[in-house]
């Protein structure tokens, strides 16, 4: 197989079978944990300014008061690394072909020297992340193969895009194929790994929200 | 500088000077240095005369003549044309006033007067199916006449795309069996020249590169000069602010395809294209296909015509996804089978369980 196959591989049955693992995994778990349910809560509800799923859900986005200071690099590197993803993923001119010819809706790209940039603040902040994971003890005695493979294929994405842009280590073909495998390798665990929180997470917070709001607790 | 090549440029009104400079935007374009410019231009002028030129052969096999009418008609009768007067030309099949025994003739000559020196070239792709039937010349097949006359050749270069990958009779489902000239020979260095057609220059570059130092030029993994195939179309294109800019012609014919904006989303594939044209150009450098409106198709790469369809941008999927239908309704009845299951162990759990009473923390 020359690189000009691989690269059509990837475009093509790669692309296929990646997308079909994601939907029947996305599917499969969403499934699997709203149909949990849970027991009804028979008692009377405690009605309090600012305690409901929607609150949560919108206050669990801003650092809880002191937090920041305390813990700087968990909460600017968590909110620089991901918006940086964002960036990338949603705003380069490519990448919304893609999702164009996906699902027929697109939007305007940010300039390519952007997009750059915004690539290599996402993996700087990513690697600091990982750093103050290794260096606490804390977050280093929490951490299991889950976040340390999780990081891994969420940061190669990035990595072998910026490095096919810049054209650095491997032709731009050859690594342009490496690229869109290992973002199908990151749809691939997406729906069975700590990943899953990209469609949990909100659905998550309402019910903790709902739930303590119904005892009168903001949380 | 004197020589039979001087000659037969002033003879076409081609002044020394000229020819000099020629041979050192030559030398500039497969980034040689500027002395080597110098050298070439002495070596092809020091060529000796016509009954000792390096002799070289051109094998057409399953070919469209494309490659021939580049090389021929669009620098005729320009300099790079004129450099074939360096060479002695013995057998090729659509220039040669010879035909039939006669053309056969011709190239036996050849090959036994230049036994081990001559340059062979190669145009079209080689057939293996049905013992090679599918293009025979002179009752042979072609497979039988390149392993013959790759024989005695000091090197051979493989010109277009068909020569140099297969090309276009090897797409899929490539009926003929077709293979490229390196699949078959193993033992003779092979400079592949591909394109569909090859920019003119790069053959005669290569060839200047020949006569000038004796050996081919440095070679890329897919054996191409690295001189004219060592960057992209996309890194090379003049339209490429454009595309950093996020400017796209979305159609052929709209705003932004009038204001020469970038090709990419109409399929273009310079991003993953080595090849020379942006720089190089076609027509003598009147135009190339981006300047002239269309994306590039990639015909200097392995398998280009397999490649997802020419008006498809890079970053689309190549073919429709197939399975996403059928992968959400076995995720959903998944979904639904492992909640009977939950749902199993839970009334299971329910039903198992045992009320406390105060008896029974007081045993």
């Amino acid at each position: 197989m020359n690189e000009m196959q691989f690269l059509t591989w990837v475009r093509g049955d790669g692309l296929d079978y990646a997308v079909g693992i994601f939907l029947l995994g996305v599917i499969w778990r969403l499934i699997e944990i709203y149909s949990l349910g849970r027991k009804k809560d028979i008692s009377a509800s405690r009605s309090v300014a600012g305690a409901s799923g929607w609150h949560t859900i919108f206050r669990r986005s801003l650092p809880p008061e002191g937090m920041v200071k305390k813990s700087p690099v968990s909460y600017i590197g968590g909110y620089t690394f991901h918006i940086g993803l964002f960036i990338v993923v949603f705003l380069f001119a490519p990448h919304i072909m893609l999702f164009q010819s996906l699902f027929g809706l697109s939007w305007p790209a940010l300039p390519s020297q952007f997009i750059d940039l915004a690539a290599v603040v996402t993996m700087a902040a990513m690697v600091v992340v990982l750093v103050d994971r290794i260096n606490k003890p804390v977050k280093r005695y929490l951490s299991t193969f889950g976040d340390w493979f999780t990081w891994t294929v969420t940061f190669l994405p990035v990595l072998t895009g910026w490095m096919a842009v810049q054209h650095l280590l491997l032709p731009y073909t050859t690594m342009l194929a490496l690229h869109i495998l290992s973002v199908e390798i990151l749809l691939v665990v997406l729906p069975f790994t700590k990943l899953f929180h990209a469609f949990t997470l909100f659905g998550s917070r309402w019910y903790n929200g709902t739930v303590n709001g119904h005892k009168g607790v903001a949380v | 500088m004197k020589g039979p090549l001087i000659e037969t440029l002033a003879r076409h009104g081609v002044t020394r000077r000229t020819f000099v400079k020629y041979c050192a935007t030559l030398a500039s374009m497969m980034a040689l240095p500027p002395a080597a410019g110098r050298a070439m231009a002495e070596a092809m002028a020091a060529a000796p005369a016509a009954s000792k030129r390096p002799s070289v052969i051109w094998l057409p096999f399953q070919e469209c003549t494309g490659c021939t009418e580049s090389i021929t008609r669009s620098h005729s009768p320009t300099l790079e044309g004129l450099i074939f007067d360096v060479i002695s030309l013995d057998y090729q099949e659509t220039l040669m006033a010879a035909a039939g025994h006669q053309a056969e003739e011709a190239l036996h000559a050849a090959m036994a007067a230049n036994d081990g020196k001559y340059l062979l070239i190669v145009d079209g792709s080689i057939p293996l199916g049905l013992d090679g039937a599918y293009s025979c010349i002179a009752g042979k097949s072609n497979l039988e006449t390149l392993k013959e006359v790759a024989k005695g050749a000091a090197a051979i270069v493989a010109m277009g795309s068909c020569a140099a990958y297969g090309g276009l009779p090897k797409a899929n489902p490539n009926p003929t069996g077709a293979v490229s000239v390196a699949d078959i020979i193993k033992d003779k260095p092979i400079i592949n020249i591909p394109g569909c057609p090859p920019i003119p220059a790069v053959i005669t570059g290569v060839l200047a590169h020949y006569l000038t130092f004796g050996s081919l030029p440095e070679l890329d993994k897919h054996s191409r000069p690295k001189a004219f195939y060592g960057e992209t179309i996309h890194d090379r294109c003049y339209r490429r602010p454009f595309y950093d800019q996020g400017k796209f012609a979305k159609t052929f014919d709209d705003e932004g395809a009038r204001k020469g904006w970038c090709l990419f989303e109409l399929g273009c594939k310079g991003p993953v294209t080595y090849n020379a044209c942006a720089t190089v150009k076609w027509n003598g450098g009147v135009s190339w296909p981006v300047e002239s409106g269309h994306g590039c198709l990639g015909c200097s790469e392995p398998d280009f015509w397999d490649a997802g369809g020419f008006y498809k941008a890079l970053s689309m999927p190549a073919d429709p996804l197939k399975l996403a239908a059928k992968a959400a309704v076995v995720g959903a009845a998944a979904g639904v089978a492992v909640s009977f299951v939950n749902r199993g162990k839970k009334s299971a759990a329910k039903s198992a369980h045992e009320k406390t009473t105060l008896a029974d923390l007081e045993k």
